[in-house]
């Protein structure tokens, strides 16, 4: 299995072994960590939830992808579910290969792609109490909302999720 | 004609559950969503979402049939 979930920490360490292959020269990998804040708001913790059943499945196939398109040994991406603090880890992408160029592409590749088409959500909470699944809620400020916070300001473009982990 | 419909994240929210069984007339996903909307006040217009049939990407004019498992996809953030 080459896309999978954990609702426990990911062990970088323990991920990596499965990349191990003799005609590799090295690896590279991602981690993505809960970061405290995005667009202005202070963010403390943040909730991952999945549709597992189609997320595994399009996981496999970006990963299958990379595969095909770069000429690496292994590629491997664990995502986590549930509720995350500051700093823990929300996915690892793993990349092994003969060079490292595209160790780096395929790694790229792939985080950017799971960003985009598999379904899983991010719930932020706020320390001012809000919160507000990210991607969502820029374009649902109607009146009849359930919630009463203000929507305007959780809105979350593409290029602020891109950059949650910096 | 019974549907399985699951919810997820802010829709799930909005719905208040996670699934339910549906009887309905809907023949499409987007005949469905029409409905939905019209009974939950989803904030989410049908032009953001994704739809999955049975755990596939399906297209919105698909032909429901009896038994189908419907999840509509809000905008994905994952990482």
């Amino acid at each position: 299995m080459r896309f999978r979930f954990t609702q426990i920490a990911i062990d970088p360490a323990q991920a990596r072994r499965e990349l191990l292959d003799p005609g590799a020269g090295g690896y590279v990998s991602f981690e993505g960590w809960v970061r405290d804040h995005n667009e202005g708001q202070e963010v403390t913790r943040l909730e991952y939830e999945a549709f597992q059943e189609l997320a595994v499945k399009e996981g496999e196939r970006i990963v299958a992808e990379a595969l095909r398109r770069f000429p690496v040994k292994h590629a491997l991406c664990i995502h986590r579910v549930g509720t995350l603090g500051l700093s823990d880890m929300a996915v690892w992408v793993g990349v092994s290969s003969a060079h490292r160029g595209e160790a780096f592409d395929a790694c790229r590749f792939i985080i950017d792609e799971v960003k985009h088409r598999v379904p899983i959500w991010k719930k932020e909470h706020y320390r001012s109490g809000d919160s507000g699944w990210v991607n969502c809620e820029r374009c649902a400020a109607a009146p009849n909302h359930a919630h009463e916070h203000g929507h305007d300001r959780e809105h979350q473009g593409e290029a602020d999720a891109l950059a949650i982990h910096k | 004609m019974q549907l399985k419909i699951h919810y997820y994240a802010l829709m799930r929210e909005q719905a208040g559950r996670s699934e339910e069984t549906l009887d309905t007339s809907a023949a499409t996903p987007a005949d469905l969503y029409g409905e939905l909307l019209a009974r939950y006040g989803f904030t989410l217009t049908r032009e953001q979402l994704k739809v999955a049939v049975n755990s596939e990407f399906s297209d919105w004019s698909r032909r429901l049939a009896a038994g189908d498992a419907v999840v509509f996809i809000p905008p994905v953030a994952g990482g």
